[in-house]
């Protein structure tokens, strides 16, 4: 049976090698601001954490192969090579150590988009075997059960089934011809249940028509975190299929951030074919609903409220205003933490970080960085659109003793809607 | 014979010309090497187009946000500072712009001697400066190489030759300037295979990276 | 046969027979002492030297020249150091100068070598066609410069080249020398060789080098380029009138703007001060009345070597000599299809490499596990 080798990653490095990546490295200075920028090395103080060192490898593949000058160098024995050995030093960089977070590629002063070639990167890695255990654990599962937890249908049926219990709504199942396919994370399904109970009950009050699929329910990507196309390919051509056989028009990516980004950005470059649908993030399509009119809120939240911008969300997907308003529509006392929308920090989790147990102290470390842009707002409750960023949140503030819930966004307007009798009564 | 007429002759004429002859093949080569690379076809639905926010962000990332700022405030002051001075006494020091005008037929006003000479002077400190802190912050010595000592070596030789040859502390003169225009084409030399091809890169890499996040509909 | 023989008088006897005063004389040798940037003190001494001087023998050989160096001796005005100069010296051959003409004139020249052998004094201007060079590009009585200047100077006590060309070589060298012209100083080796360059060198410094000689008994102390330093000691930029305007950054951009009107730095106009080393600035030309930078014309370098050769007289200095716009695009040109070959092939490579990519499979990524 074939195995993944040094000379498949080198492969597949070569093979990411594009005009950007090249303007990219001929441009750095090694001026070091992107350290200035990345959680991990902020919160470690280690200079290995910086952002640019991380991308040594593709680097060299790039000056050694792609370049006049590291062809002549090559011809004269001065080349650096990429060893297995260097790789396997550079799994923690490349993985534990960075979430993705893109914020480097926003401050660096001569343009470098690093996360691109972070994500780059990772295709080497994996090809070369040198991905963490955690990550491809994931990939696997997904693969095999369709949820990189094995999560399945039969557990999301328990739930559908007390959401209709506890609503007296009809939870719509491959039902084709609706208005969106709606789309899951495991860890929503596992860890917050009351998500899907948000979303039946907005789309029942804003007249929606959505389902669910039973041949695709998870939203998630775990080939976009480990970082391989083919694996993620296949992930992506799973909710293709679902949505083509329901003839939804529209798919929507949960409270998830990589998941949005894996679809929304990365899919139809994975198949090599625009979607015959449109996707959107929950948060867009409330958003759309609320300045449609179509969302009727009373009451307001009264406390303390911040709010944490996921990465893939914010900065990596544009979607920065619309949670803004919905957060107008039912708090008063909102206060933005002091760097937010595409300058805000990463809670530490994302980038496949969370799935990836070895690297828990790193997490940990660089949510230190969210704890403290907490910490100088004091709210009395965080807000935010992402399961990965919403379970770091929790976790980590417990960790550091801090009373401060997390709530899911879509909960809340939710909590707030109108009920529909009382609308009637008008 | 060969003195210091010669010399700057030397630098003046052939040697001058090999400079350039280096410089503008191993320019474009590099340039080629990039646009020919290309990029994939991007399936994925836009929010807005590539070009305009890419052209923004060209210009925009010149100047760091107010968190960067904050955080690397020494570097990002003294990165300004230099390069700011450098460009000025570049292109704005009267040899150089007839320099320009007898190569390309373009002219521009110049500034007068006494002010380029004062930002030179503190190009050349705020260059020391950059190497101090090369050499002594964590992230600056773990990720600087041979090659970022040898490209700060051949800037600050250019801008310390230069003053020396204004101040006419060498002599004779000829070697003064000869030493200055060497150091110049040295750098012209090295530059299309050191990280100094920033200096037209960087353009395209910024363009790059305003075209994909432009393109999510973020103005990065 | 009028052959010249070096007199028996001294230097002051024959002064006084030229009716100049006692006053008169030390007045030319505190002019002279100032002028080599010499102290007060070494006034006397100088005196003294000259007036018990013997007038030497001078020969005088012109080559590749225009006789421009030989106009400017002899045309300065009244009342001329070089006038005293000339007759200080016992001028035995000159082709400009001297009365005799044909055979005669040779005969001078090989009488005065005879009879101060180890003693006389050879200046030449112009510059000479090499060894390797076709000796009849340039000849006197048949006979090649190179072959009258080794056979004159083989018993020299030293050569003075006066005049750009035959110190540096000049125009006759200028690109491409079609004569093989080559500098004094390139052909004598064995003999104290001292250059009064400029083109032409101002009368002067001729006079100022014969005296020092005269006084000291040996040549004044030289640059690197065998040029007397009291004279070509500083540039003309360091001494120039103009040069506060540099220094102000006023510059002059055409010949009648409102820049040239005031007075302003020719820098931009493509004045050669910077690189130039002459005295023309302090002790200008035509018995002090001018020199070009006054009458409003940039220095053209003429004192340094290759000044043909270097550059365009109204290219400013930092312009290279020869790089064109058009070369550069040609190199661009030339860069582009060499980088283009080359990543079209590392494309090549890498299409390659992306067809035969093998795609990651669950059963390999859980073989890891």
């Amino acid at each position: 049976m074939s195995e993944l080798t040094l000379e498949r990653g080198l492969a597949a490095f070569r093979a990411e090698i594009d005009a950007p990546t090249a303007a990219f490295f001929s441009s750095c200075v090694h001026c070091g601001i992107c350290a200035q920028s990345c959680p991990f090395y902020l919160e470690t103080g280690d200079p290995k954490y910086t952002p640019i060192l991380k991308l040594e490898p593709l680097r060299l593949v790039w000056e050694n192969e792609f370049t006049l000058w590291g062809k002549l160098k090559g011809l004269f024995g001065l080349q650096q090579k990429v060893t297995d050995e260097m790789l396997a030093e550079w799994e923690e960089l490349l993985y534990d150590s960075c979430s993705m977070c893109g914020r480097c590629s926003l401050v660096c002063p001569v343009g470098n988009d690093l996360a691109y070639m972070i994500r780059k990167s990772r295709e080497g890695m994996v090809q070369s075997g040198h991905a963490p255990e955690g990550l491809i654990a994931a990939s696997v599962r997904a693969i095999q059960t369709g949820s990189p937890m094995g999560l399945q249908w039969k557990t999301l049926a328990v739930q559908i089934k007390h959401v209709e219990d506890s609503t007296g709504m009809e939870v719509p199942v491959d039902k084709a011809g609706v208005d969106y396919l709606v789309l899951l994370s495991s860890m929503e399904i596992i860890n917050f249940p009351e998500y899907l109970e948000a979303i039946a009950k907005i789309f029942d009050h804003a007249g929606v028509t959505w389902t669910l699929s039973t041949q695709c329910f998870e939203a998630t990507n775990a080939g976009i975190q480990i970082g391989n196309k083919d694996i993620a390919a296949q992930l992506v051509e799973r909710v293709v299929a679902a949505a083509e056989k329901l003839k939804v028009a529209n798919v929507i990516s949960p409270e998830c951030g990589h998941a949005y980004t894996a679809i929304r950005w990365e899919g139809p470059n994975l198949i090599g074919r625009p979607y015959p649908f449109r996707v959107f993030h929950i948060i867009e399509v409330l958003d759309e609903l609320r300045a449609a009119g179509r969302i009727q809120t009373e009451g307001m939240e009264s406390d303390r409220l911040s709010m944490h911008d996921p990465c893939n969300l914010a900065r990596k997907s544009g979607v920065i205003q619309q949670q803004r308003n919905l957060m107008n529509l039912v708090a008063d006392n909102f206060v933005e933490l002091k760097e937010h929308g595409k300058f805000q920090w990463c809670c530490g989790a994302g980038g496949g970080v969370s799935s990836n147990e070895r690297a828990e102290p790193l997490k940990l470390a660089a949510f230190k960085r969210k704890k403290a842009q907490i910490e100088e707002v004091a709210p009395e409750r965080m807000v935010t659109m992402c399961a990965t960023c919403r379970t770091q949140l929790e976790e980590g503030l417990e960790e550091f003793n801090m009373e401060i819930p997390v709530v899911g966004l879509t909960e809340m307007i939710a909590d707030h809607l109108v009920e529909k009798e009382a609308r009637e009564h008008e | 014979m060969s003195g210091s007429m010669e010399f700057l002759l030397w630098t003046k004429g052939p040697m001058f010309d090999i400079a350039l002859a280096i410089f503008a093949i191993g320019l474009f080569a590099r340039l080629a090497e990039i646009f020919l690379l290309g990029r994939k076809p991007n399936y994925a639905e836009p929010r807005a187009g590539e070009w305009l926010p890419g052209l923004r962000t060209v210009f925009t990332r010149t100047i760091a946000d107010p968190g960067t700022f904050q955080r690397a405030s020494f570097n990002v002051v003294v990165g300004w500072v230099w390069h700011i001075g450098f460009l000025i006494a570049l292109l704005l020091f009267v040899p150089h712009a007839e320099l320009i005008k007898g190569l390309f037929g373009i002219a521009w006003p110049a500034l007068p001697n006494p002010v380029v000479d004062l930002v030179t002077a503190i190009t050349l400190i705020a260059l020391v400066a950059t190497l101090v802190h090369r050499l002594t912050h964590p992230v600056k010595q773990r990720i600087s190489t041979i090659e970022d000592y040898l490209v700060w070596t051949v800037v600050f030789l250019v801008v310390l030759t230069g003053y020396l040859a204004y101040h006419r502390l060498v002599n004779p003169y000829p070697v003064a300037l000869g030493m200055h225009i060497l150091m110049a084409e040295i750098l012209l030399i090295i530059l299309p295979f050191t990280k100094l091809t920033h200096i037209f890169t960087t353009f395209i890499a910024r363009w790059y990276n305003g075209a994909a996040f432009g393109r999510k509909g973020v103005q990065s | 046969m009028p052959v010249r023989k070096t007199p028996d008088k001294t230097l002051g006897e024959s002064l006084r027979d030229h009716g100049l005063s006692r006053r008169g004389f030390l007045k030319f040798c505190a002019a002279t002492a100032s002028m080599m940037a010499l102290p007060p003190s070494m006034v006397p001494v100088i005196a003294a030297a000259l007036d018990a001087a013997r007038r030497p023998s001078v020969i005088w050989l012109s080559f590749q020249e225009c006789t421009g160096c030989t106009e400017s001796l002899t045309r300065s005005h009244a009342p001329t150091l070089e006038d005293l100069i000339l007759n200080i010296i016992s001028l035995d051959y000159h082709h400009t100068l001297q009365a005799a003409a044909g055979e005669a004139a040779e005969e001078a020249r090989l009488q005065a070598m005879e009879d101060n052998k180890g003693e006389y004094l050879v200046i030449v201007d112009g510059s000479i066609p090499g060894p390797d060079s076709n000796p009849g590009f340039s000849t006197v009585a048949g006979q090649s410069n190179y072959d009258i200047l080794m056979e004159t100077v083989e018993h020299a006590a030293a050569v003075i080249a006066v005049g750009t060309c035959a110190a540096f070589g000049g125009l006759p060298q200028a690109n491409p020398n079609p004569t093989g012209a080559r500098s004094v100083m390139d052909l004598v080796k064995d003999k104290p060789v001292i250059n009064v360059s400029g083109c032409p060198p101002i009368p002067m410094v001729i006079t100022g080098v014969l005296t020092h000689y005269l006084t000291f008994g040996r040549l004044p102390e030289l640059d690197a380029y065998h040029r007397p330093l009291a004279f070509f000691g500083q540039s003309i930029h360091d001494r120039c009138y103009r040069r506060p305007f540099y220094d102000r950054g006023l510059f002059a951009e055409s010949f009648d703007d409102e820049g040239a009107k005031l007075g302003w730095c020719l820098y931009r106009l493509g004045c050669k001060g910077p690189s130039t080393y002459n005295a023309c600035a302090t002790m200008k030309w035509n018995d002090g009345t001018s020199w070009p930078i006054e009458s409003g014309h940039p220095c053209l370098g003429c004192s340094e070597p290759s000044f043909w050769d270097a550059g365009g007289f109204y290219e400013p200095l930092s312009v290279p000599i020869t790089a064109t716009s058009g070369a550069i695009l040609a190199a661009g040109a030339l860069g582009a299809v060499v980088g283009g070959a080359a990543t079209v092939l590392a494309k090549k490579e890498t299409k390659t490499i992306v067809a035969h990519r093998q795609p990651v499979t669950v059963e390999e990524l859980e073989d890891k596990l």
